[in-house]
């Protein structure tokens, strides 16, 4: 772009070979970049004899595989817990990280610094370092293998408490102050004026939560044994330990864990991709 | 006009609680302290006191069964004497030293060129993002179909049509490492390059229109303006993924489901061991000495980050 400004406007409208050559290129890139996706829809749509076909675009697609693995009842069940659980955690996270986060921006009380830091040092301790501690407390409270043992630990983050302090702080006080006047009690002003100012950042921190609770894995694996609680990602890790080596079958999982995070990927592209940007230059 | 709705507010009803009394500001603090409430309780009882914990369950001899023992520093001399622990602190270096210069330059040189392309240039990103959004144990299972020999394996299907050699890729010690490091960049790529792309733009016009008019050519710009700008995206970026190379597992697990970490060790990460240790073994002792470890190595990198951008 930067190349474009300085340009006279008779040379913006040519078009150079070499800008040809790395279009290409890029698209070629891309492309790549998606085969292993397209290659697990389309196996998805295969039947076992054909998969060992090459060809990306199935002779007879077939939706068999995916009524087979949805029929079976545990697939389902996995994935209505993984959007249960990253739903419920988004939610806290958007009320609790921006409670604490405007609360750090726009009140002067002793001990705000030293709560902000406190707050903003977690994010230096690994979740590795907090699992087996996590596990401990989980089995005295009894709360493994229980939905709330699965969602406890991310219900706040030091990381969306950070983005969303940061954005309260480009809140004008003037129209809290406003807000004050007219009687508002101070969660009424939180909610009701401040939130509304700030809603690129929520939608850029439900975004990341969701995602990142979606595919997380590791505490799951962890805090689940029984099978009706699984989360997607658990559920699919063991897959093949029951279905033998059905790839065809496989990939169906594979492509039903993939396609929520893709349809919502395509509706909110704009927000996703501000979102990145916003979070990578905040943080 | 505060005053004004206060005196109002006064003159209604005759008893005053104990609310009214306070002070706008006292009332403020007070207001602050509740917001906060639940959130120091989770803060300290589910992040800072399990840290604490995880420090002193590194000096016990702990199987979940009996009451945790003090063993001192035992835990961590048994680490040092573990060969298996040298094996998998050299891979976990491996993926990181690997991983974080390789996704960086092809992330960098993506994003440069994509940033000056106005045609589809949406749709581009778009493939280039979309593995960002996967899991890791749904691509697991893609990406070790594709490293199976044949027939059943695409890479090695495509190698025999062009009458290339088949590769090993998970099967040897040699090749597993790197097989699941590909798959690991693969996945991250996406959202380094919408970082740069976010970082470039950044950078003003003027500077660019200023070095022209100075009559630098396209390398010196490059040089001199592009490069110093970025540091502090790029140093964000070489933080970032240097942390995720660092606690891998998601695709490592879900690569080497059959033997976690193998063949023969040659893939195992820290934190792979980390989870084998406590909760394959119930050694919870000593997994938690090794998550001190862990620990220390992410702080080192991140303290390390702190003193370059001072430097700046």
């Amino acid at each position: 772009m930067s190349t474009m400004d300085v340009e006279l406007p008779a040379n913006r409208m040519r078009i150079r070979p070499g800008q040809i050559i790395t279009w290409t290129l890029l698209l070629l890139g891309g492309l790549i970049m998606v085969t292993p996706l397209l290659y697990m829809f389309a196996t998805s749509l295969k039947t076992s004899g054909q998969i060992y076909d090459l060809k990306l675009i199935p002779a007879a697609p077939t939706l068999d595989n995916y009524i087979s693995v949805l029929s079976d009842g545990r697939f389902l069940r996995w994935f209505v817990n993984s959007t249960l659980i990253a739903s419920i955690v988004t939610v806290s996270n958007v009320f609790f990280d921006s409670m604490v986060g405007y609360t750090l921006a726009k009140f002067e009380f002793r001990g705000r610094y030293f709560i902000f830091l406190a707050i903003l040092s977690t994010l230096m301790i690994p979740t590795e370092m907090l699992v087996i501690p996590w596990y401990l407390m989980s089995s005295q409270l009894h709360w493994l293998d229980t939905y709330w043992g699965i969602m406890f630990p991310g219900m706040m983050t030091a990381f969306g408490t950070f983005l969303m302090k940061q954005f309260f702080e480009t809140v004008p006080d003037d129209f809290l102050e406003a807000a004050r006047v007219d009687g508002m009690n101070e969660f009424t002003i939180w909610w009701k004026i401040a939130m509304p100012l700030v809603t690129p950042a929520i939608s850029a921190l439900a975004i990341f939560t969701f995602l990142g609770n979606w595919t997380a894995f590791f505490w799951p694996l962890i805090v689940t044994t029984s099978r009706e609680l699984y989360t997607l990602p658990v559920g699919l890790s063991g897959f093949s330990v029951e279905q033998s080596i059905q790839w065809e079958k496989i990939m169906t999982g594979a492509a039903l864990a993939t396609i929520p995070t893709l349809i919502v990927f395509l509706v909110l592209q704009r927000f996703i991709v501000r979102g990145v940007m916003l979070a990578g230059l905040k943080g | 006009m505060s005053i004004a709705s206060d005196s109002i507010k006064r003159a209604g009803p005759e008893r005053t609680t104990v609310w009214d009394r306070f002070s706008i500001r006292t009332k403020r603090v007070i207001w602050a302290w509740t917001f906060l409430a639940l959130p120091i309780l989770f803060y300290g009882g589910i992040r800072f006191y399990p840290t604490f914990q995880a420090f002193w369950l590194s000096l016990t001899d702990w199987d979940l069964m009996r009451p945790a023992k003090f063993v001192g520093l035992a835990n961590y001399q048994a680490m040092l004497a573990d060969p298996v622990f040298w094996k998998v602190f050299q891979n976990t270096f491996a993926y990181l030293i690997i991983g974080t210069p390789l996704s960086l330059v092809i992330s960098f040189a993506i994003a440069y060129y994509l940033d000056r392309v106005r045609f589809m240039h949406g749709f581009i990103r778009a493939l280039y993002f979309l593995p960002f959004l996967t899991t890791a144990a749904a691509m697991g299972w893609v990406w070790r179909w594709f490293y199976q020999p044949v027939p059943i394996g695409v890479l090695n299907g495509f190698l025999s049509v062009f009458g290339l050699p088949q590769q090993t890729f998970l099967r040897s010690p040699d090749t597993a490492l790197t097989s699941i490091l590909m798959p690991a960049i693969w996945a991250g790529l996406g959202f380094q390059v919408i970082i740069f792309i976010a970082g470039l733009r950044a950078i003003p016009s003027t500077f660019y229109e200023a070095a022209r008019i100075d009559g630098l050519g396209e390398w010196a710009i490059f040089r001199k303006i592009t490069l110093p700008l970025l540091k502090p995206t790029t140093i964000f970026l070489v933080v970032f993924s240097s942390i995720g190379f660092l606690r891998i597992f998601d695709q490592v697990y879900n690569m080497t489901t059959n033997d976690p970490g193998g063949p023969l060790n040659s893939t195992k990460p820290l934190v792979l061991m980390i989870y084998q240790t406590a909760f394959s073994s119930y050694k919870m002792g000593y997994a938690a000495a090794q998550t001190v470890v862990l620990f220390t190595i992410l702080l080192v990198v991140s303290l390390m980050q702190l003193w370059v951008l001072r430097k700046r």
